[in-house]
């Protein structure tokens, strides 16, 4: 439980808002920090604290692009290869990232650490390669990428984990 | 010249709060709420001629005079959910100088009356929340937010709030139904959030680059603000520059500095002996300007502000100016605008929703090679479909790139359709 797992996180975000509702996406995030994804359990939790229905909550979850209601790899590494970005070379550093790690866009590695998967454009235009990095609610930004440097970091998480 | 709204590029250490205050932080905030009366300081911005930074251009004062005084409490909200392709200033600003920007934002909240104010950012920039909230916590501790600001009876709280990856949420109407927990999808209008606006109160909502300018504004006067820039676009503007050019990034320069200036002093020019081919001012949702022999000239002494680069056939927008060089064909660009749109259409109007649906597949076929020269037709009919029949702008943004390129660069779709006749 949510409430159980972070009581002050939960008490702080309630008391933020004049209306409870408002209160939903910053829940969403503690839940994902929980499990690493938005779970069914979480989501009845949050609709019973805010007074709504679950399915309101999970049409929340369905409709913005960093909440998942499923489990991915420990680390989802989400390369932007919008127009800004591909002029500089992001969709040949993503196939290259992708054969490097030996799975396709939208695959986990087999050792579950890192899920490649795409990012609409992420404010970075003159630093791409780009991508960021989702475990659980954090984010992380990696600019001016390179391969080399890419695969350095994930040894360095793999070494982490 | 030195930085108005990046002024960390001069001032490194100016997101800390007492190296803001040397260098006259606070001062401004101060003297709106001590010795002008709010209608003052919306009459000063209204002066000062400040157009809306987030794209549209609309005068910030007068946007703040459409919130009724007969119904309150009043609320502002900053838009910092930059989202579109190319455009990354608002998070230079808020990274490298908060506290000017924080400023900004207790400037305009004085100045429609609220008592709250929120900050929503995108939900990519999670740790730019994390730097506000410690920001927006020192203000509170130094006196420069909180109960009753020096000395007066005005009291002003800030929060932040994160999204979590929608771009429509940077229209203001689907901003709001976020920030009230629910699916950012935008509202019917009328009413207009001026008066039916957060939690259904008036509400004004202005971008991050906007405000940061109001301290300086509120300083130096209307006067001084229209003395920078042309005469209907005065001010800085910071340029998002990228894609095919040697120096990448944000530069703030005068609104009316032309495209020579930026792509070829600053930006560098294009690399790699390449030629420069097409520009796109306003990011994805740009009308695509053609840049060749006949018209290079033309188009580098446009001078960038909201009323010229219309003379070229596009828009100033956000300023996030993308630069496509002689390897990239149009067919390919609006390949990637296109898929981004139809991966942010919110699903609420049809034309929209099923327009990038539909937009998607055939660009997706037509640069694939496999389309036919009818397909180039319906793809022309179909955005011409979306055009001004949805309920917010993203419909019609989605349709710029793809209507002029196909215009503006026949011989990119041309090419297409020859080559699988001959395969």
């Amino acid at each position: 439980m949510l409430a159980e797992t972070y009581p002050d996180e939960v008490k702080a975000i309630l008391a933020k808002y004049p209306v409870k509702r408002s209160a939903v996406m910053p829940l969403l995030y503690l839940a994902q920090r929980k499990d690493g994804y938005i779970t069914k359990q979480s989501m009845a939790e949050i609709a019973s604290m805010l007074e709504l229905d679950v399915t309101e909550v999970a049409s929340i979850v369905g409709f913005y692009s960093m909440y998942y209601d499923e489990k991915a790899g420990k680390y989802r590494m989400q390369v932007c290869n919008d127009l800004p970005c591909a002029l500089r070379g992001a969709d040949k550093f993503l196939e290259s990232l992708c054969e490097n790690l030996g799975i396709k866009v939208g695959e986990t590695t087999p050792d579950g650490l890192v899920t490649v998967e795409t990012a609409t454009c992420l404010a970075a235009c003159a630093k791409a390669p780009m991508f960021q990095l989702q475990e659980g609610d954090r984010v992380t930004y990696y600019e001016n990428m390179t391969i080399d440097k890419t695969m350095e970091l994930v040894e360095a998480l793999r070494g982490n984990s | 010249m030195t930085h108005i709204l990046l002024r960390h590029r001069d001032i490194p250490d100016i997101k800390k709060l007492d190296v803001y205050k040397q260098n006259g932080g606070f001062e401004s905030l101060k003297k709106a709420v001590t010795s002008m009366q709010p209608q003052q300081v919306v009459d000063e911005v209204k002066n000062s001629g400040l157009r809306g930074r987030g794209g549209a251009g609309f005068p910030t004062g007068v946007k703040w005079s459409f919130l009724p005084n007969n119904i309150w409490p009043h609320y502002a909200v900053c838009n910092a959910d930059e989202s579109e392709p190319g455009t990354f200033k608002d998070r230079e600003i808020m990274e490298g100088n908060p506290f000017q920007f924080l400023e900004g934002v207790a400037i305009a909240c004085y100045a429609v009356g609220a008592n709250e104010g929120y900050i929503y950012l995108r939900g990519e920039f999670q740790h730019i929340q994390i730097f506000l909230d410690e920001c927006i916590a020192e203000m509170e501790r130094e006196g420069y937010l909180g109960e009753k600001l020096f000395g007066t009876e005005y009291s002003l709280r800030l929060k932040t709030h994160l999204g979590a990856g929608a771009y429509i949420c940077g229209e203001e109407s689907a901003l709001l139904e976020s920030l009230e927990g629910k699916r950012g999808m935008p509202r019917l209008r009328p009413p207009f959030p001026a008066v039916v606006g957060l939690y259904g109160k008036p509400t004004v909502i202005n971008n991050v680059e906007t405000l940061a300018n109001l301290p300086f504004i509120v300083e130096k006067g209307a006067g001084w603000h229209k003395s920078i820039g042309t005469e209907k676009s005065p001010g800085v503007k910071i340029f998002s520059l990228s894609g095919n050019i040697s120096n990448p990034g944000n530069y703030e320069l005068p609104l009316g500095t032309t495209f020579r200036e930026l792509i070829f002093t600053h930006g560098g020019g294009i690399p790699n002996g390449h030629n420069l081919r097409a520009i796109m001012p306003a990011g994805a949702s740009s009308s695509i300007i053609r840049v060749d022999d006949t018209t290079f000239d033309k188009v580098m002494d446009t001078p960038m502000d909201y009323e010229n680069v219309q003379g070229v056939g596009s828009l100033l927008g956000s300023a996030s100016v993308i630069i496509i060089d002689d390897t990239h064909t149009m067919d390919w660009v609006i390949n990637k605008t296109v898929h981004f749109f139809k991966h942010e259409s919110c699903g609420k109007c049809t034309p929209c929703r099923d327009g990038t649906y539909w937009m998607m597949h055939l660009v997706g076929r037509i640069h694939a090679k496999e389309a036919s020269e009818a397909d180039i037709r319906l793809l022309t009919k179909v955005a011409a479909q979306i055009n001004g029949k949805c309920l917010c702008a993203l419909g019609d943004f989605s349709t710029m790139a793809v209507t002029t390129a196909i215009q503006r660069f026949p011989e990119d779709f041309e090419i297409k359709v020859i080559e699988e006749r001959i395969a």
